[in-house]
């Protein structure tokens, strides 16, 4: 399992959050239970598995529903 | 495209007011009802673009948004030909939620401006001595790196060559610069106000003491509270009943627009941000007064606190054993305090420590003949003389003399809870002097402070001796004090508290105390800056700061407070709103997604005034 952070446009609306959160758990390899959208610090914090989908695709699934991600680092 | 709209949602809501007004103008001041109807269309459609977007794609995601509830209702109105209110509802929500944005961010700021102090860059040394220029990211452990003056300083970790002064209020929140020397430890986030540095990288990024502090802080401001679960649970629920309810009027009423007027009306926005807003508000203020507080579950149960249990040492003590009194019994009192003080550097007992830190100027003699006896003292030949230092037992032992004015000294000092070291010079006691751990400075008012906030029992716990104990709940003033306690009975006593209905806080130093930091319902640690104390406990006072206390409890009393105003203000704008609804004939669409708005804006700003929570002198 490999964490990813992923630092958000700044999240202004709880509604955004619900939708970030949802795009993020339909990726394939993304463990639903790790998925942490921190409203507040417009973070989104994840682990997937990296044989199944990659960093690249989930920045790809929030910028699908509109919104940008500054930064995507794993660890 | 989408991103595009999203983008520039700012510029579609100017565009959307100016063709609104247009049309008034054109309606009112010349009659054009036809140019101004077509013009309000317009706007309806351009101001609802971005709206309907962002309410197809949350329903794609099987969300049922806010967003979902006025698109419907602007397509409402727009199929009843009332481009009026479509217009005008499509601007006041666009503009409600840029003014959203640009307020949050203000509630936002002091963890942000926390956040944007984390180092960069840094200038990496090279093995060849060339320095480069690296970002932290890149940084691992035992990279040698360079601090220049006026730099930061980019890990944690140990000074290897160079001095100067060190500037720490990020990590202690104390603002007095700290000389750093060869062996020091120095903290990633720090400022170096002169001087340069050679460090030895041990920790990088998010694992040094300022990293984690920012993760925590980030985690906490979204940790939710029971209260805050509730209110997410209900709006996630609360979304769709509204749209339910709208349909079933309209089925029974067969008016389009009464049932758009509930969808608007019905829009949970104040409820859901306002709770969160006085969270970020309150821990922001908090943060930048060295006091962290874990969430808002913290807050709330920290606001209930009736009884503090604090531990002795290092939390209502400085920690650190001081001389406290010196009585002399002989005229060569320097003489006798240089003799003491040569034989005290050969030790490395803690009271020797002491008194070697109280005479730091003074020179040292030749000691010859050491003997040590343990448990009492030593006994050792300075400048020909035989001194003894050590416990009244040792002199007594070795058949020195006390007069009743040196019994009645000792009696009195041992009373106060002081540790004796005496002196002999030539078989006659020279020196009498009393060490004790002091108090903090100022700690009577703080305690004082306290018990006016509502904390009725003051308890110490302490693993010292009960007359030790009793002697500081005197001078304090404490309801209750325990000495004899090991770490398992304070947690035990904790515990016997909260079955007695009482809401405890346990004050410590967060390594020993951890297993009653725990068993509280609120554990404060007195932090450091070191890595236990921030993990273990709910409330870290930084830089171990005890008139934080106050403060801390005062601030989590003003957010809990905060917190349940917003509440009410949203619960009561929605009752007034419905009622409208019913009871009234001047409530229409328009009007509701107006006064939505403004308590939107009104509890925002209402969380905003913790911003500048400050103690009550």
């Amino acid at each position: 399992m490999q964490k990813a952070v992923l630092q958000l446009e700044t999240l202004a609306c709880p509604t955004c959050m619900q939708k970030i959160e949802a795009a993020l758990k339909n990726v394939d390899g993304v463990d639903k239970a790790s998925v942490k959208v921190l409203f507040n610090a417009s973070k989104a914090k994840l682990d997937f598995d990296a044989s199944k989908t990659t960093l690249a695709t989930i920045q790809k699934a929030v910028e699908t529903i509109g919104y940008e991600v500054l930064k995507a680092s794993e660890k | 495209m989408k991103r595009y709209i999203q983008k520039h949602r700012n510029q579609i809501t100017i565009f959307t007011l100016v063709v609104i007004v247009v049309a008034f103008v054109l309606h009112y001041a010349f009659h054009q009802t036809q140019q101004s109807e077509i013009l309000l269309l317009v706007a309806s459609v351009v101001g609802g673009i971005p709206i309907w977007m962002q309410a197809l794609e949350a329903l794609r995601l099987k969300i049922i948004s806010i967003d979902l509830l006025v698109s419907i209702a602007i397509i409402g109105a727009l199929t009843i030909q009332n481009y009026e209110e479509s217009a005008i509802v499509a601007f006041l929500f666009l503009f409600g939620l840029s003014l959203e944005q640009r307020t949050l961010a203000k509630t936002r700021l002091a963890i942000q401006e926390l956040v944007s102090m984390a180092p960069k860059r840094a200038l990496r040394v090279g093995v060849d001595e060339a320095v480069e220029e690296v970002d932290v990211d890149d940084l691992q452990f035992g990279d040698v790196l360079l601090v220049k003056t006026g730099g930061q300083i980019p890990v944690d970790g140990l000074v290897i060559a160079g001095e100067g002064y060190s500037n720490e209020a990020t990590i202690t929140g104390e603002s007095l610069p700290v000389f750093k020397q060869k062996d020091d430890p120095v903290y990633a986030g720090t400022i170096l106000e002169n001087g340069t540095l050679r460090i030895y990288a041990q920790k990088v990024g998010e694992d040094t003491t300022f990293g984690k502090i920012i993760e925590l802080v980030e985690e906490a401001q979204d940790a939710k509270s029971q209260a805050e679960r509730f209110i997410d649970r209900f709006s996630k629920y609360y979304t769709p009943v509204v749209l339910l309810l709208a349909l079933v009027v309209w089925w029974i009423s067969q008016s389009v627009e009464l049932a758009i007027t509930i969808l608007v009306l019905g829009c949970p926005g104040a409820l859901v941000i306002g709770v969160p807003v006085s969270n970020v508000s309150g821990l922001g203020n908090g943060a930048k007064h060295g006091v962290l507080l874990k969430g808002s579950s913290v807050i709330q149960s920290f606001s209930k606190v009736d009884t503090m249990v604090f531990d002795k040492t290092g939390t209502l003590t400085v920690g650190n054993p001081e001389v406290v009194h010196v009585i002399s019994y002989t005229k060569k009192q320097d003489q006798a305090l240089q003799y003491l003080v040569s034989v005290e550097r050969e030790s490395q007992h803690p009271l020797a420590k002491a008194i070697i830190e109280a005479y730091k100027d003074i020179q040292s003699l030749p000691v010859s003949q050491t003997r040590v006896i343990r448990g009492d003292g030593i006994i050792a030949k300075v400048a020909g003389e035989v001194v003894m230092v050590g416990t009244p037992t040792l002199l007594k032992n070795h058949q020195v003399i006390f007069n009743k004015q040196m019994e009645a000294d000792i009696a009195e000092l041992e009373n106060q809870g002081h540790s004796l070291v005496l002196v002999s010079v030539g078989g006659s006691v020279a020196l009498l002097i009393g060490i004790r751990d002091v108090l903090r400075q100022d700690i009577v008012k703080d305690l004082l402070d306290l018990q006016k906030m509502g904390i009725s029992d003051l308890v110490l716990l302490s693993g010292d001796s009960q007359s030790a104990v009793d002697v500081i709940a005197r001078q304090l003033g404490l309801s209750k004090a325990f000495g004899k306690m090991l770490p398992k009975d304070k947690a035990a006593y904790v515990k016997e508290l909260q079955q007695q209905g009482h809401v405890v806080a346990f004050v410590g130093d967060g390594i020993n105390d951890s297993p009653s930091l725990a068993q509280a319902d609120i554990g404060i640690a007195m932090g450091s800056g070191t890595d236990v104390a921030i993990e273990t406990s709910d409330v870290v006072l930084m830089n171990s700061d005890f008139h934080k206390l106050p403060y801390a409890l005062g601030l989590a009393k003003a957010t809990n407070r905060n917190m349940k105003q917003n509440i009410i203000i949203a619960i009561a704008v929605v009752i007034f709103l419905l009622l409208g609804v019913f009871f009234s004939q001047w409530m229409n669409m328009a009007i509701g997604m107006f006064v939505h708005e403004g308590s939107i804006l009104v509890v925002i700003l209402n969380g905003m005034r913790l911003l500048k929570y400050k103690l009550k002198k």
